[in-house]
């Protein structure tokens, strides 16, 4: 199995990636850890005419705590968000969803910024964006911009990225010192895609209980968000964890299977939750 | 600029110099072009591990990189590594723990478990190991061998007794 051929292009910057994005034209892709799409290329999945390597980038690079938020550069490989301080102390969602993507010789090379551009439905980080709030910022021929994560997915691999705009980084809202959070997934062997995954937020002013693998992209359960606001139990919580969401069954599990697995793992992040000993 | 593109690279201690094209993928490179074959293709998806080599000191799927991508850059691969007997002791258990059979995931699970023991200052525990070899193929053994000389080679290394 091998590649189209296809043209190599190395941008420096982000206005040059924008800039020889425009001169490709449309079947051209960056190419930023490639994990994913060199993988999709060997299949002749996709066969653009050319890749434009955005990964020296360094700009685009690094986690750092800005003011009220944390900066995560797009070209943060996973295995630099899983070994940063900063991701450890503010956002333990993050540090706990990053150990379940996929292996460590793959987050090795892929990056926090390619995974949410590629929006893949089982992908953990698109989840964990919509969990808590953040915003995509993107570059393009059009400018710079920013779009909140629950309007950044559309679809299946579809995301607001326009041709030829690229995401450059993302800011997380630093949650409040009481929040707590959830995450859970179900896969057949540890680092295989998920067959069903959690990634939940509770603060005093918000509440987020998004899904992925479960439906095109990731899904907001706004009944279940509801029912913990009011206090509900976690089983009453879990009953209605599926409740009005489009769940598509797939090779891994059958739409009933998955409707199943949303409620066990809602229940079991609200036991833990509040559980005393699981304060993170 | 399509064509071939012109790289430079140290593989192995080495400085190379070469003309490639951009879809050739860097294990490839390696096998074909340099002759080290230690490194395998199997997949050829980032799915089975046997590709598994150093760049810039980690462990990555030579089959998700190409060979372009790794201008500038430092590769280690089995020979290497094995030259500078960096892998003697986990070679020595997975001998005596008959941790292979065919071979074909061997020097994978080499670079892998290292990375894993040159990364720790305590020793990982047998679901550790698991965790940091499940990219990592193996059809033959059914993994228990494979964690046994890892572990073994842990608790020597790690915590300092034989």
């Amino acid at each position: 199995m091998k590649t189209n051929a296809f043209a190599y292009r190395r941008a420096d910057t982000v206005e040059d990636a924008v800039r020889i994005a425009r001169e490709e034209g449309d079947e051209a892709r960056f190419l930023a850890g490639g994990q994913s799409l060199l993988a999709a290329m060997n299949f002749r999945l996709d066969e653009p005419t050319a890749l434009i390597d955005i990964s020296r980038i360094e700009d685009l690079r690094g986690v750092s705590r800005g003011d009220g938020e944390i900066v995560i550069g797009a070209l943060t490989r996973h295995a630099d968000v899983e070994a940063s301080p900063v991701i450890a102390e503010h956002l333990p969602l993050v540090a706990a969803a990053i150990r379940e993507v996929a292996h460590p010789a793959i987050r090795n090379r892929g990056t926090f910024g390619g995974s949410l551009a590629l929006a893949d439905p089982a992908a953990e980080l698109p989840a964990c964006a919509v969990a808590l709030d953040a915003r995509i910022h993107i570059a393009g021929p059009g400018g710079a911009r920013a779009v909140a994560a629950d309007d950044f997915f559309r679809g299946l691999y579809e995301t607001a990225l326009e041709p030829g705009e690229l995401v450059t980084h993302v800011t997380v809202p630093l949650p409040a010192p009481e929040a707590r959070h959830g995450f859970a997934e179900l896969a057949r062997r540890h680092g295989d895609y998920a067959m069903t995954g959690l990634a939940m937020m509770r603060a005093p002013e918000r509440t987020r209980v998004v899904y992925f693998a479960l439906s095109e992209r990731p899904v907001r359960a706004r009944a279940a968000e509801a029912a913990i606001e009011r206090g509900a139990s976690p089983a009453d919580c879990a009953a209605v964890a599926d409740e009005g969401l489009d769940v598509l069954g797939d090779n891994s599990a059958s739409e009933a299977t998955k409707r199943h697995y949303a409620r066990v793992l809602l229940r079991r992040a609200l036991e833990a939750i509040a559980s005393p000993e699981t304060t993170s | 600029m399509t064509g071939t593109q012109s790289i430079t690279l140290h593989v192995n201690g080495e400085a190379v110099h070469a003309h490639v094209e951009p879809r050739l993928p860097l294990v490839d490179f390696l096998r074909e072009h340099l002759g080290l074959t230690g490194t395998h293709v199997g997949c050829a998806h980032g799915v089975c591990g046997a590709c598994s080599l150093r760049v810039d000191g980690r462990v990555v799927r030579g089959c998700l990189m190409l060979a372009v991508q790794a201008d500038g850059a430092t590769v280690e691969t089995l020979e290497g590594l094995s030259e500078r007997v960096a892998l003697a002791d986990l070679q020595d258990a997975f001998h005596r723990h008959n941790a292979l059979q065919c071979g074909f995931c061997t020097a994978g699970m080499l670079l892998t478990a290292a990375e894993l023991l040159e990364a720790r200052d305590s020793v990982p525990a047998r679901a550790e190991i698991r965790a940091h070899i499940s990219g990592n193929y193996c059809r033959c053994t059914g993994y228990q061998a494979i964690v046994d000389a890892v572990a073994e080679v842990a608790a020597n290394r790690i915590g300092g007794q034989a």
